[in-house]
């Protein structure tokens, strides 16, 4: 199958040189690591909190922190690329444009569930409970919407290529509102009313409900099932987007 | 190999539209080396882009052996290869990851990939840089990554934007000889543009010259030299005003000027010229002090067409 064997290369390149140096990976997971030690030890103070608690609530919130910030760098490298005149070689390839995008997604989303491996492995030894199977299927489904999030990135980074500096502006300006209104930092169970109105439209906020219920050992349930409605419905909606937008990156 | 009819690509810039290419007429043969030479900005890499199928046209068509870009883009893609002015090569990419890549792309097996990015990087005498980031190279060495991306796939037909610019003479020449190379051995196709009027004079068979979006002149250089610029003819003697009288007279002369002690003049044939004019200078028995014929430039032939010099029309001082 070409397609198959095409995003395979794409992914391969991309990939490679994480490889070549591994400790890379470690960078994007800064941000995180630091929310994670400063809220993590804040919220263990408070009433609902508590013990390990606080880590099964906090740490699946901060996976999907993790996916927002990986896109960040795959609309950046796709930036880069457009400005330098290496993707304009790509394209001039046979390789399809959506091989393009959706090999550049699964590498981010690669990074991203080796970087939510590490994670867990950190907290682990703090009182962080963990439900294989559970965790093996929020892995799963936090993939599923890092390939919502790299494609949607990659078409914000198509679009504003011809002023690199309102990806930024974008990216910045939404990120913060999305991680707010998905509950990830702080619950939204005493927020005003239109703030929960707005988490309600939020796909993430299902997601990151499904991540904690799948975390906490719940494999079924109706926050796991639009959970991943939610997420599977943001992939494709990204990647058709994605994909529309590739073939405007020569204009 | 090429044929576009009436291609153009409007952009719309502040709400006003800029014609970058008004309807390209344009055939070229298998086999034959042609350079698009023009200002800056007077559409060369807009319609590179366009048959390199990485800009849609605003009308007309194009086809590359034989396949439309538009509805046949995959199959154009595969015939050509296509050396842009920015870097091919990502700068967080190892050199010859890049090249495996670039074949992997055109559908080679992993291990002819290697082969021929082990071959190129010979060639284009990059083994030293073979495990570093792309983004590290110098300008010069970057730009023979460039090539050697495009090269990989052999392709039948070359597009290069801008070759060797920013490269020194030196690796300018080495360029030439892999180029060159390559066509003797393939026969490929070659399209290039370049605003270097010495390279389009000495490497390509045809030039197109190109001006605010049109084709003004397509033949070989030295066709376009002779018919529209012709030879110049200068000489110095001790009479400039009778000099420049007997001069006129000749019937092929153009431009007399008189300079000081130097009479210039364009002739078509400046070597045929020459003894006609010293003969009446010597019998009206006028000393000349010195006699030369300079081969005019393509900046001549874009002067003569245009009225500008190309490197007036690109704002860089000559």
């Amino acid at each position: 199958m070409r397609f198959a064997t095409e995003t395979g290369i794409v992914f391969a390149r991309e990939v490679r040189p994480n490889l070549r140096n591994p400790v890379a990976i470690l960078f994007g997971m800064a941000q995180p690591v630091v929310f994670l030690v400063l809220f993590g030890s804040l919220l263990s103070g408070v009433p609902w909190g508590g013990d390990g608690a606080a880590w099964q609530w906090f740490v699946p919130g901060m996976l999907i922190m993790l996916g927002l910030g990986g896109t960040v760098s795959a609309g950046y490298m796709l930036m880069t690329e457009m400005t330098g005149g290496s993707l304009d070689r790509m394209l001039v390839t046979p390789v399809s444009r959506s091989a393009m995008l959706v090999g550049r997604t699964a590498k981010e989303v690669v990074m991203l569930v080796a970087q939510s491996v590490l994670i867990i492995l950190v907290v682990l030894p703090f009182g962080f409970e963990l439900h294989v199977v559970g965790a093996l299927v929020a892995m799963l489904l936090l993939a599923v919407i890092g390939v919502g999030l790299g494609a949607f990135s990659c078409a914000l980074a198509v679009v504003a290529r011809k002023q690199e500096s309102a990806f930024y502006v974008v990216q910045q300006t939404l990120m913060f509102p999305l991680l707010m209104l998905s509950g990830v930092l702080l619950p939204l169970d005493n927020a005003p009313s239109w703030m929960r109105a707005l988490s309600r439209v939020n796909p993430l906020t299902y997601v990151v409900e499904a991540e904690r219920a799948l975390f906490a050992g719940q494999l079924t349930g109706t926050s796991v099932l639009y959970g991943v409605l939610s997420a599977v419905g943001f992939a494709v909606a990204g990647v058709l987007v994605g994909a529309r937008a590739m073939r405007l990156t020569g204009d | 190999m090429i044929r576009t009819r009436g291609l153009t690509r409007n952009f719309k810039v502040k709400r006003q539209i800029v014609e970058a290419v008004r309807g390209l007429d344009l055939d070229v043969e298998k086999g034959e080396l042609v350079a698009f030479l023009g200002p800056n900005g007077a559409g060369k890499s807009t319609s590179l882009r366009m048959l390199t199928t990485l800009l849609r046209p605003t009308s007309g068509e194009a086809r590359i052996a034989g396949h439309d870009v538009l509805s046949d883009a995959a199959a154009v893609r595969r015939r050509i290869g296509y050396v842009g002015q920015g870097n091919g090569a990502g700068p967080y990419f190892r050199v010859r990851d890049e090249l495996v890549t670039q074949g992997r792309c055109y559908g080679f097996s992993a291990e002819v990939s290697r082969r021929r990015a082990d071959d190129l990087l010979g060639t284009m005498e990059l083994e030293d840089l073979a495990n570093r980031d792309a983004g590290s190279l110098s300008g010069g060495q970057r730009r023979r990554l460039d090539i050697a991306l495009g090269l990989v796939h052999q392709p039948d037909l070359l597009f290069l934007d801008e070759p060797s610019s920013g490269l020194d003479p030196q690796n300018r020449a080495n360029l030439w000889e892999h180029i060159l190379r390559l066509r003797d051995l393939l026969g490929t196709t070659v399209f290039l543009t370049t605003h270097y009027l010495e390279e389009a004079d000495t490497k390509a068979e045809r030039v197109v010259v190109i001006d605010h979006g049109r084709i003004i002149a397509d033949d070989t250089a030295e066709r376009l030299k002779a018919d529209l610029a012709g030879d110049h003819v200068t000489v110095r003697t001790d009479n400039p005003a009778r000099t420049a009288r007997i001069a006129d007279r000749i019937p092929s002369t153009r431009g007399v000027t008189v300079d000081g002690d130097a009479v210039r003049m364009a002739v078509p044939d400046g070597a045929a010229v020459l003894p006609v004019l010293l003969r009446a200078l010597d019998a009206a028995t006028v000393d000349v002090r010195s006699a030369e014929v300079q081969r005019p430039t393509l900046d001549d032939v874009f002067l003569a067409l245009t009225g500008r010099s190309l490197r007036e029309a690109e704002g860089v001082p000559a």
